[in-house]
């Protein structure tokens, strides 16, 4: 269990020392991506108006408001991954992205592309808003704005985190290892709560 | 003095949407602070720390405890010496749900179940959620807000069992639903167990269990004891905070039960976050408004 504070982009040597169970945080910059933001990247193929490359990807979809030209933050919080898995190896493969951060996890395909390609998944304490809002200095930019709150974003971070390494390019996936873990104790449950098997 | 009004109604509706939104309730952040003193992982603790820090935050800075706003439920109780039209209470909640979100202003989550577009109120067709039930003597509304985020929402689950699964399948139930929620639901929250009634019924009983103070337990010795088991085997699966191992996997358990037909057997699990969000207010007759949890 080490503990890094990465400065964004991200370069692939970055990412691959890094282990399941790592505590991470992250100053620079990184962005804000959903469900429709990705619908539009890959389904209606319109590729992002800026690099994504060694970028960090945050699942989300802020509360914000627009004063003048600039957007103000709100709340900034992290949505269920599970949801946008189907997106994560595009993301890694073809726009370099190296690191998801969400909630939940995600599952093989994921998994697969961040040994390949170098990237992983960093979980973040879900529900707590109010410190990831503060460890946001700074909305820099909204792209595709017409899609808000499901847009893209750019946000300047600092001290963001903690966040928890559970998925790596070593092929871990920690979500996997406590459900293992926790179906093996499954008999010995039921058999307390007096469920036949 | 002030006197009892709608208005009143809808602006009560409205403080009560943002209360719950950036105020938790005492009995989640003692247990909350209890299940980090018992966590015992590393990685659990910090979770914990991130978690406890977060509500002191949201405290200090007057700003919502999670992003997703939900949907909004109000449970509402009329009591027998304060008689109020029903029809203006529940339009008077909708519009002070709306206010909250435009004024506040907040993120509304309510959608178009079809064409997913969102009109940025929080409200829409069937929205909010009203709940109606009665309180023989007293003397107010009682009005308990809860604003029900869907990552938790989203893992919930009802199953019509035949009489012949007993008991035995309703608890396999709600440990293989925990099981499968696995960290989506932001762990470690409340489980909320609806058992008996109709299909309808039972998942609003489950819904009624996380509405419920943290920790308390049913009238019913049965059925309280039958919590406190489904709570220890709950938390020897762990799952631990947000999912990523750790003792501590559940908050509570709470069980709400009905009567149910001699030929079904229901039961449903309603999910809640670990940010277990609800704010109260009982409104007199003479206007004045007390709010609690």
């Amino acid at each position: 269990m080490a503990t890094y504070t990465l400065t964004t982009p991200l370069t692939e040597e970055d990412v691959r020392k890094l282990h399941v169970r790592d505590t991470i945080t992250l100053n620079g910059t990184i962005f804000g991506i959903r469900d429709l933001t990705q619908i539009r990247i890959f389904d209606q193929k319109m590729d992002p108006p800026v690099s994504l490359q060694g970028a960090v990807c945050l699942h989300t979809a802020p509360s914000l408001k627009k004063v003048g030209d600039r957007w103000e933050k709100i709340c900034v919080g992290t949505t269920t991954s599970g949801r946008m898995d189907r997106f994560t190896p595009g993301l890694m493969e073809k726009y370099g992205v190296r690191a998801i951060i969400g909630k939940g996890g995600q599952y093989q395909a994921s998994l697969e592309a961040m040994k390949k390609f170098g990237g992983c998944y960093l979980a973040i304490v879900g529900g707590a808003a109010a410190l990831e809002t503060n460890q946001i200095v700074e909305v820099e930019k909204v792209y595709w704005e017409d899609i808000h709150p499901e847009a893209l974003y750019q946000f300047k971070v600092k001290d963001f985190g903690p966040l928890t390494v559970a998925m790596d390019s070593h092929g871990q996936h920690l979500y996997y290892e406590v459900k293992t873990q926790a179906e093996k104790k499954l008999p010995e449950i039921y058999r307390r709560l007096g469920i036949p098997v | 003095m002030a006197q009892f009004s709608y208005q009143l109604v809808g602006d009560t509706a409205k403080e009560l949407y943002i209360r719950a939104l950036k105020i938790l309730p005492p009995d989640v952040r003692e247990a909350l602070q209890k299940a980090y003193e018992r966590e015992t992982t590393p990685t659990g603790q910090e979770i914990f720390r991130t978690i406890l820090r977060n509500v002191e935050v949201a405290d200090q800075q007057d700003v919502l405890i999670c992003q997703d706003t939900g949907l909004p439920i109000y449970l509402v109780k009329i009591g027998s010496k304060f008689p109020v039209d029903g029809a203006q209470v529940a339009a008077a909640l909708k519009e002070g749900a709306k206010r909250a979100t435009l004024e506040h202003p907040f993120r509304g989550s309510s959608t178009h179940p079809v064409t997913r577009v969102n009109p940025q109120t929080s409200v829409g067709e069937g929205l909010p959620i009203i709940y109606w039930d009665f309180m023989p003597e007293n003397e107010f509304l009682d009005i308990l807000m809860i604003p029900k985020g869907s990552g938790s929402e989203n893992m919930s689950a009802m199953k019509m069992f035949i009489p012949a699964d007993g008991v035995a399948a309703i608890k396999k139930f709600v440990i293989d639903t925990v099981l499968q929620s696995g960290s989506n639901p932001c762990p470690p929250g409340v489980i909320g167990v609806g058992i008996g009634g109709t299909a309808d019924l039972v998942s609003k009983l489950a819904k009624e269990a996380i509405a419920r103070p943290v920790g308390s337990h049913n009238h019913d010795p049965f059925f309280a004891k039958m919590e406190d088991e489904l709570y220890e085997a709950i938390n020897s699966l762990g799952f631990g905070p947000m999912g990523l191992g750790g003792s501590v996997s559940t908050l509570a358990v709470h069980i709400e039960w009905a009567f149910t037909h001699i030929t079904q057997n229901p039961v449903a699990v309603n999910t809640q976050c670990w940010p277990a969000r609800r704010a109260r207010a009982k409104i007199y007759p003479d206007g004045r408004v007390e709010y609690g949890f």
